[in-house]
């Protein structure tokens, strides 16, 4: 399966350059980007693992994908993706979130159901990946 | 026109016994400012022939206030000036004949805090139905502060439901399941399935599926609740289905809404013919339940549609801000039904800014603040495709739930395929805009270019290159550039 996360999963895999343009509506917009990984892609796994902080004052979304690059070298069997947080009064949360890199399988989700009582499910989803241990995962 | 004399009577003769002028009646004062905790109404009023438009302006205020037909001596019992509502201008409308603008002023204190049931009963109550006037419509409000402070507001927002998805930086898409009626619970399901699974991040009840002899309701939300967990597991993504819990009574709405919590729903539906107060409970029950609020605006077109008589659309968006839904839907301006840009824009607006500049191009009288009151999403819907994406993304913009019913189940290849052509699509097109391209000219382009790789794209912009609804739009502001019409 393909993790359908984030604003262009259902496009190309992006390039680099792809992702300094991106990047750099962001950062146009006034947005701080951020650079996060992790190894449990679960939708609602909110807290992905932060690669460094948010690059507050960067103008140039260059130093985005130097981070990119930077994060995979030693993250690259995981999900990374680049988010944008917006501080605007409001607003004051994410504005773009896109991945930008995947583990080289992605063995997908497994559905549990419990059967409960009438006829209602409690569904439980759990990603493959997580049978393993934290960073034993996508080896 | 606010030049006219307002004859000031001394109070013995003011309540003296028999019929008075509404203008005599203290309802015209035109040297009124209102207060910054007034709220202000702005009708759009017809007299019958040979009837004064500030006459017809002070009725109404009268009749949407305090008045009776004639003088009541009780009225000297109460502090009787301050309860009275205040017409204080009347324009005519541009370019419509014995049309006028009536700006109306209630004092707060004519209210009751946070009930819509309450606000209406006043401003559209007996007053519609008013003799003197050929037609009468409520075109805008204003709501000081102080009100809107009473409303508990969108149960979740804009920001709140984007956090709770995980879905950013993009509109989102949804289909109604279609044929809208017939269908067996376990055929529903499969729709849902197929739609969520190739792309949709909703798909939705329509707003007259509720319980009835082919499909009763716990049928449906199991069904679907399996369909949605499904597509989330073959996804990774976070997938919802608009479970429409509208019923005859509140004791069975909640027990419904019950019922989808308990599945794992993270959205349910009602419809506006509920009525304002069981709209207000759902409302906050969804807020007490984690849950998001759709409205379908289901019979809104009966007072909303034509320019001389009813409510405005805007009106409605204001009053459900303020009850507390989440979605509602606001038109697609290409779509099959009613809407022209610049009041669509205004509706939007309405629903999504934190506060409201006037904007008379686009139907917005006044300014409004909103109180930090959540934002609600947007949601149109009605026979728009793929191949719209650059119109409707330059349009609607980025908060808007953009909902492909036939567009997604009517593709030749499935329902799969119908979605994943609506996503690309998407996709793509915020992505160009986002790298600076001019997508209102080069659109086409752009989606011919994704189409090379995404082969139900390809197929959807073939099937529906020319299907288009151009008609006349049979409200559309009405307004002169001068400063006569503006405040």
């Amino acid at each position: 399966m393909k993790l359908r996360q984030g604003q262009f999963s259902f496009l190309p895999d992006l390039t680099d350059d792809d992702i300094r343009v991106q990047a750099q509506y962001a950062i146009d917009n006034g947005w701080a980007v951020s650079v996060e990984y992790t190894d449990d892609p679960h939708p609602r796994n909110t807290y992905w693992e932060m690669w460094g902080h948010p690059m507050f004052d960067n103008p140039d979304a260059a130093a985005v994908v130097f981070e990119v690059n930077e994060c995979r070298k030693e993250h690259g069997g995981k999900y990374i993706r680049v988010i944008a947080f917006d501080a605007s009064p409001g607003w004051e949360s994410i504005r773009m979130s896109f991945i930008v890199n995947r583990p080289a399988t992605e063995p997908g989700f497994r559905l549990i159901r419990q059967e409960a009582e009438g006829r209602s499910v409690r569904y439980t989803i759990e990603s493959y990946a997580v049978r393993e241990p934290e960073g034993a995962r996508y080896a | 026109m606010n030049e006219m004399s307002n004859p000031k009577l001394d109070a013995k003769k003011r309540y003296s016994a028999g019929v008075l002028k509404y203008a005599q009646m203290g309802y015209w004062e035109p040297d009124y400012t209102p207060k910054d905790t007034d709220v202000i109404a702005l009708f759009r009023i017809t007299p019958q022939d040979g009837v004064d438009a500030i006459e017809a302006a002070a009725a109404v205020a009268g009749e949407s206030s305090t008045a009776t037909w004639t003088v009541v001596w009780t009225d000297r019992l109460t502090a009787c000036d301050k309860y009275r509502a205040k017409a204080y201008r009347v324009d005519p409308v541009p370019n419509s004949q014995g049309e006028y603008f009536a700006y109306i002023a209630y004092d707060l204190d004519l209210f009751e805090p946070g009930s819509i049931a309450n606000l209406t009963a006043s401003i559209i109550g007996n007053v519609f139905g008013f003799k003197p006037l050929k037609a009468l419509r409520l075109e805008d409000m204003r709501l000081p502060v102080a009100y809107v402070k009473t409303f508990q507001g969108p149960a979740t927002g804009i920001v709140v439901e984007r956090e709770r998805l995980n879905v950013y930086g993009r509109p989102l898409l949804g289909a109604t399941v279609k044929p809208k009626l017939g269908l067996s619970g376990r055929n529903y399901g499969r729709v849902v399935y197929e739609a969520l699974k190739g792309g949709l991040d909703f798909t939705k009840d329509d707003e007259n599926i509720n319980s009835q002899p082919f499909m009763h309701w716990r049928d449906r939300f199991l069904y679907c609740m399996e369909a949605v967990n499904r597509a989330s597991a073959a996804t990774g993504e976070v997938k919802g289905t608009y479970l429409n819990v509208t019923a005859g009574t509140m004791e069975q709405m909640y027990e419904r809404a019950n019922f989808a919590k308990d599945l794992g729903s993270v959205i349910v539906m009602i419809d506006l013919v509920i009525g304002y107060t069981a709209i207000q409970s759902m409302a906050k029950w969804a807020r007490d339940n984690d849950m998001i609020l759709h409205l379908h605006r289901a019979g809104h077109s009966t007072y909303t549609r034509q320019r001389s008589h009813g409510v405005s659309f805007r009106v409605i968006a204001k009053w459900m801000r303020l009850a507390g839904v989440d979605h509602l839907h606001a038109g697609t301006v290409v779509g099959k039904l009613e809407g022209d840009p610049a009041t669509t824009k205004g509706y939007y607006d309405i629903f999504r800014e934190e506060r409201n500049p006037m904007a008379l191009e686009n139907g917005i009288f006044f300014d409004q603040d909103w109180a930090a009151l959540n934002k609600m999403m947007p949601v149109a819907s009605g026979g728009i495709h793929a191949g719209q994406m650059h119109q409707l993304l330059t349009y609607l913009g980025e908060d808007v739930v953009l909902q492909f019913g036939g567009g997604t189940i009517g593709h030749p290849h499935g329902i799969q395929a119908g979605a994943t052509a609506n996503r690309v699509a998407l996709e793509a097109m915020v992505f160009a805009r986002n790298a600076g391209r001019d997508i209102w000219n080069e659109g086409e382009d752009i989606l011919r270019d994704a189409a090379k790789t995404c082969t139900p794209l390809k197929q959807a912009l073939d099937v529906w290159k020319d299907v288009s609804f151009n008609y006349a739009s049979t409200d559309a502001p009405d307004f002169a550039p001068t400063p006569e019409v503006s405040m």
